[in-house]
């Protein structure tokens, strides 16, 4: 059937079940736009203030729901705003496909008005990149997109349209596959033979091995990473967690994995690690990492981390292996099939003694009577009043420490951060993504003033598409994480810290058409809170907080990881 | 350590760009880098010789398998393929000095490209350790230009990639 190109082009997108799209138009891409005014019901689309808050919106549905997201900008500049949003994506393996269009074939590389080589500045961010130079490569160029960004470990692609394919004259040749199907077609299947789409079949042996491994260990740990939320494998994570009966320590991009409520969780590992993580990757013998790539913020250092154990790494991607620490043993696989596997070959252990060395080293987490607001406060009042499948959204800094440190979470694509690019102004757009996933959900979105500042403008968009989401600004006036560094490290030198200065958060909420309130007290809080749940629309709360309140403990970059720096 | 590596990719544009780009990307580094078309005109072949322990050239494997235009790598075993390179090299040379620059070539088993008053122009393919012994013993002449091909290399015996 010969359809028009743009048509060809929605129709993928259908065929890959896609119903919500993020994004903003602009010259070169005004024929896919003209497109999506006929498919308009079948296809949402939310149309940001930026196109960054585009980007981080399609990244952050693409967490909530494990499904890819999908982002549209224009060329030149509209390109170049995606930029952070691709690489937050890419850190995080977050599947993300994003289209965009460019000039037409005559003014290709002519320095043309709006043109950039966005495939160019966009290959180091993504897992692939594309540009498509003549229409009737769409579906395979569309279908192969898909299956890159889903499947292995997941992560952003681009594709981006020469303006002239997008030529509502353009006719292609399409026939619908649903998206099950269409991997073994064409240039999906040629693909799919030489990189093997689909995740590894584990090597059964060396499942046998860590089974061994397991049974000869006194002091086993389990690390929860970010494969087990990507690969939605918390069942069998906690079905494996409760044989070895062992602390689990969390990463931060492992959150939502294991139940941070369950007796078995030791907190977060890492450079703001809790005690009782780090106590155990040190003192424990058997070591087993799942879905986690041993960054520097949790092997800080990597020659002296978990040094008297084995060391044990399950990953999908092969080239984690060994990357950071040297590994004694691992599996190459996806999260969930090992998990399955290693399940079928372990019996119920009992380390009692081990526990009790580890598990009453967690902070107890009860709420100060202090008079002025602290953020535990602040937490501890979202954490009680919320409901407890609240999805939450952080930027990144000092709040998103706390928020990790005292929020629970229970299940993948309940907590969106930013964890390996670490991109201020992240929140807001997953918290707009995720609403639009979720509409049943409350969603909270954390953040401080400086990230605030940075992205508050999507505001607009969580007012338009009425998306009552909770945002609460833990306003110390101070880039806080920085000005910590600063204090611990720079001689109390705040150079270009202080944020004293506009907008007044509750009169910029208002200004958008949303509520706000300011709190300076437990009380407050609550109140503000409790009219943040019950009033229908977009509310900020914005919570005054002392400038030199500190995330503990701490554990200095590059130091062993019991080498507190802060208790 | 020097390492060589094949590299079979789709020869399409931009594919160069990209296994290039892992390498400046993650601080691996280049020796020498050949890049030429092969018996398949969708497939490229890429001969990169790499400076690092085996760590680096493991993650350079794995990393180059990721991209989704690479069909193969393959770190070749040393001693098990044929390596060769190609060197064009320009000498000053007059009457005087024209024989014994001549000895040299017979020596080495290079020809001679092109020939004027005050210069050769020769051409040797070889291994790199030879091409470097003829650099070496022409460089008392003087070298006015020289340009390397890098190494290209395949499996001895029946063995593919």
């Amino acid at each position: 059937m010969k359809i028009r190109a743009t048509q060809a082009i929605m129709e993928c997108l259908l065929e890959q079940e896609v119903d919500t799209v993020f994004g903003y138009p602009g010259g070169t891409i005004l024929n896919l736009y003209d497109e999506l005014y006929n498919y308009q019901d079948k296809i949402r689309h939310i149309l940001t203030a930026h196109e960054q808050g585009a980007s981080h919106a399609a990244d952050g549905y693409a967490r909530a729901t494990g499904k890819v997201g999908v982002c549209f900008a224009t060329s030149g500049p509209g390109a170049t705003n995606l930029t952070t949003g691709i690489a937050t994506a890419m850190m995080d393996s977050s599947p993300v496909v994003f289209i965009t269009c460019n000039v037409s074939e005559p003014l290709l590389g002519k320095d043309s008005f709006q043109e950039v080589d966005i495939t160019g500045i966009a290959m180091p961010i993504t897992k692939a990149t594309y540009l498509v130079r003549r229409a009737q490569d769409i579906p395979g160029i569309m279908r192969q997109a898909f299956a890159v960004a889903a499947t292995g470990r997941p992560g952003p692609v681009l594709i981006d349209f020469l303006k002239n394919v997008t030529d509502p004259k353009e006719l292609v040749d399409y026939e619908f596959i649903p998206w099950t199907e269409n991997r073994t077609w064409g240039s999906v299947r040629e693909l799919s033979e030489v990189h093997g789409l689909k995740a590894p079949e584990p090597d059964h042996g060396d499942v046998d091995i860590l089974a061994k491994m397991i049974d000869e260990s006194q002091r086993p740990l389990l690390i929860c990473g970010g494969g087990v939320v990507r690969g939605r494998a918390d069942a069998e994570f906690r079905t494996l967690a409760e044989k070895l009966d062992c602390p689990v320590a969390i990463t931060l991009m492992g959150g939502g994995g294991f139940p941070g409520s369950h007796p078995l969780c030791s907190g977060m590992v890492g450079m703001h690690g809790s005690h009782a993580s780090n106590k155990a990757v040190h003192d424990c013998d058997l070591l087993i990492a799942v879905g986690c790539r041993f960054s520097d913020r949790v092997a800080l250092n990597p020659k002296t981390f978990a040094q008297n154990a084995k060391i044990v790494h399950i990953d999908i991607d092969r080239a984690e292996i060994d990357k950071n620490v040297l590994t004694d043993h691992h599996i190459v696989g996806n999260a969930k099939r090992v998990l399955e596997l290693l399940n079928q070959r372990v019996g119920q252990y009992h380390h009692e003694e081990w526990k009790q060395s580890i598990l009453p080293l967690r902070q107890p987490q009860t709420p100060e009577d202090e008079e002025k607001l602290t953020p535990k406060q602040v937490l501890e009042t979202i954490r009680r009043m919320a409901p407890q499948d609240t999805i939450v959204a952080t930027d990144v800094g000092q709040h998103q420490m706390w928020s990790i440190q005292y929020f629970h979470f229970d299940y993948p694509g309940q907590l969106l951060t930013s964890g390996g690019f670490g991109t201020m102004g992240f929140g807001l757009g997953a918290a707009i993504g995720a609403k639009c996933a979720h509409p049943e959900r409350v969603v909270v979105h954390t953040t401080g003033d400086g990230c605030f500042r940075m992205n508050c403008h999507e505001l607009a968009t969580v007012e338009h598409y009425g998306l009552p989401i909770i945002t609460v600004v833990f306003n110390n006036g101070t880039l806080g994480m920085v000005r910590q560094w600063q204090n611990l490290i720079y001689h109390k030198r705040f150079s270009q810290t202080t944020l004293d200065r506009g907008p007044d958060f509750v009169k910029l909420a208002e200004a958008y058409g949303l509520k706000g309130r300011r709190v300076t007290n437990r009380q407050e809080m609550e109140q503000a809170m409790a009219e943040a749940l019950s009033c229908g629309c977009g509310y900020v709360i914005d919570a005054v907080l002392d400038m030199d309140e500190m995330v503990r403990p701490m554990v200095p970059g590059g130091a062993d990881i019991t080498s507190f720096l802060l208790k | 350590m020097t390492n060589t590596i094949a590299v079979l990719v789709e020869n399409r544009a931009g594919v160069l760009d990209r296994v290039v780009g892992l390498f400046s990307r993650r601080a691996f580094n280049i020796e020498s880098l050949a890049v030429g078309v092969t018996d398949d005109p969708t497939v490229s072949r890429i001969t990169i010789v790499v400076n690092g322990d085996e760590a680096v050239v493991e993650q350079v494997e794995k990393q180059l398998n990721k991209l989704i235009d690479v069909i193969k790598v393959r770190t070749l075993e040393a001693n098990r393929y044929t390596g060769r390179e190609l060197v064009l090299v320009k000498v000053n040379a007059n009457t005087r000095t024209r024989a014994d620059i001549m000895t040299i070539c017979e020596l080495m088993g290079a020809r001679v490209s092109d020939i004027s008053t005050n210069s050769l122009t020769l051409e040797l393919s070889d291994t790199p350790e030879r091409i470097e012994t003829f650099e070496a013993m022409l460089r008392p002449f003087s070298i006015l230009e020289l340009a390397r091909t890098g190494v290209i290399a395949l499996q001895k015996g029946n063995g593919k990639i």
